[in-house]
């Protein structure tokens, strides 16, 4: 009845150990493998917000609504000017024509209807400062009275505040997984209590403590916990594996930002041992407290 | 030496303290709501002393053996044993001093997934002991009670003479300094219970303190210096008037 890693196998014997006979080890696999795709999904998505807030920060789009196409040439020019000697400009460039008539196509066609598209110039801001913003727009506005200026991450803030929501909804997923994993610890002690309450009783009257007593089932609880996170995450692994694939194929720049990184892998290489680790304290807070209402 | 005292019903069985490894103290207890089954027992237990707890069915007599294996606490009363007060010791501090009490369980309470050798070996295990130092005593222990090649057989495959042989020798094997016995020789043919009954007689001569409820009373003639307690009622009296004095052994006071 020594520490709990170097447990000999006639200590261990003392309580029957019986791994993988229950569900308790199939149980936390299905916990553990649910667990790994949430929190994939949640730092994924992270990642994916954040890639996006990144390409978007200090990046406007100033479109020239001007139907005529020479005043149209014009006013672009004169925007570009004006705009490329702001200090707080680091890059002014207009969207080339046929750019735009690709980005178009989709909806019109590849025949040229000679319809009037706005210019549009992309600017790129050294800071993303509300002053800054401001400064452009007086500056856009002084050279092309119709300018529209717009900041690239106001137009996308919808779509950066789902992304959001939805990092912050798996994070929430990966908690209640944690509190349903730990739950199914504490049933697991219980049961185990129960169905060996006549071994403790013994163990204790020939002088056994609630520790040395609570290291026997806390071990073989944590090593079930072991089992079943390793299983769950070799199983979520090949998931998200499969579901990489399939948005890799898609070719979306947006979905293409949506990996893990070498520290999203760490975190989830490191959930089994949370799970090992919960395990073994719930375990042993159950049995403790159970134990402390015999005497 | 001993005195009775006899007051409104309740019978105080006091000896001398010197020596003493046991002292109750109007001890009561209850389970739950119900009546008492312990009223005011006070006795003192000598060390190297032993006793017979003897009394009809529903005395008591488990009961009183629960306060002394300290699986129970008193309602009531000072129990005082190895020289601490057992009432209100720290619970965390209990294991320390149960591990200096073995005990015969009258239903045995072998762990049933445990060999002959695992049960008997298991005190062994709780204080500490080491694969090494367990094997000799406990083989040692096996053939003392005749069940050498029943050492991989569990409690299931065992007799219930065997069981019991089993239970004994769990209960002695760490040497302790006081052995509770409940019924020890129950189930065993006559030869067996005075083989074990020479057993304790041996231990208590190395300074043991032996307990043993029963109600064989032919028991009490076999071993000469034991003296006799008698529970009836929930109370613990002389049912001969004529206790005998609890031995002394050099070295063990």
């Amino acid at each position: 009845m020594t520490s709990f890693l170097s447990r000999s196998a006639a200590d261990r014997r003392l309580m029957p150990e019986g791994r993988l006979a229950g569900p308790m080890p199939w149980v936390l696999a299905i916990m553990m493998g649910l667990t790994v795709l949430a929190t994939g999904a949640g730092l994924a998505i992270n990642n994916a917000a954040k890639g996006l807030g990144n390409d978007l920060a200090g990046r406007v789009t100033i479109q020239i609504t001007e139907p005529d196409a020479a005043l149209r040439k014009a006013e672009t020019s004169a925007v570009i000017s004006a705009v490329s000697r702001l200090s707080a400009v680091e890059t002014v460039a207009e969207v080339p024509e046929a750019d735009l008539k690709a980005l178009v196509a989709p909806w019109l066609g590849d025949q040229d209807l000679e319809l009037p598209i706005p210019a549009m110039i992309e600017v790129s801001l050294k800071r993303q400062r509300p002053e800054d913003m401001d400064i452009l727009k007086r500056t856009a506005r002084g050279a092309a009275p119709d300018a529209k200026v717009q900041a690239d991450a106001l137009s996308l803030a919808p779509l950066a505040r789902l992304l959001s929501a939805l990092s912050w909804l798996a994070m929430f997923v990966v908690m209640l997984m944690a509190g349903a994993s730990a739950s199914a610890v504490v049933l697991a002690a219980r049961a185990a209590l129960n169905t060996h309450r006549s071994t403790i009783e013994v163990l204790h009257l020939l002088g056994a403590s609630d520790v040395q007593v609570a290291g026997l089932f806390q071990r073989r609880i944590a090593l079930d916990a072991l089992f079943g996170g390793i299983v769950g995450m070799v199983v979520a692994l090949a998931v998200i594996a499969l579901v990489g694939t399939r948005m890799a194929a898609l070719g979306s720049e947006l979905l293409g930002s949506a990996g893990l990184g070498w520290q999203g892998w760490l975190v989830i290489g490191l959930l089994p041992l949370a799970g090992f680790v919960l395990a073994l304290v719930a375990a042993r807070l159950t049995v403790l407290s159970a134990l402390r209402r015999m005497l | 030496m001993n005195l009775v005292c006899i007051e409104a019903g309740k019978v105080y069985w006091q000896t001398h303290l010197m020596g003493s490894i046991v002292q109750f103290e109007n001890v009561g207890l209850r389970y739950g709501t119900g009546a008492e089954s312990l009223s005011d027992v006070s006795f003192t237990l000598m060390q190297g002393g032993f006793y017979f707890l003897t009394g009809p069915s529903g005395a008591g007599k488990t009961s009183l053996l629960k306060l002394l294996y300290l699986a129970q606490r008193p309602s009531r009363g000072l129990i005082r044993m190895f020289g601490e007060d057992m009432v209100s010791i720290a619970r965390d501090v209990l294991p320390q001093y149960r591990r200096r009490i073995g005990v015969v369980f009258q239903d045995f309470r072998l762990v049933p997934h445990l060999s002959a050798f695992d049960n008997i070996a298991l005190p062994l295990r709780v204080a500490g002991a080491s694969d090494v130092e367990i094997e000799k005593p406990v083989n040692e222990m096996l053939a003392w009670v005749g069940l050498s090649d029943r050492s991989t057989a569990r409690p299931a495959t065992l007799s219930g003479g065997e069981q019991q042989r089993v239970a004994i020798a769990r209960a002695v094997i760490s040497r302790p300094d006081i052995l509770v016995a409940d019924e020890p020789t129950g189930n065993v043919d006559p030869e067996m219970a005075a083989r074990l009954l020479y057993l304790f007689d041996g231990l208590n001569k190395l300074g043991t303190t032996i307990v043993v409820a029963t109600h064989d009373l032919h028991l009490l003639s076999r071993i000469g210096n034991a003296t006799m307690m008698r529970l009836e009622g929930g109370c613990l009296s002389d049912p001969t008037g004529a206790l005998r004095y609890p031995p002394r052994r050099e070295g063990t006071g």
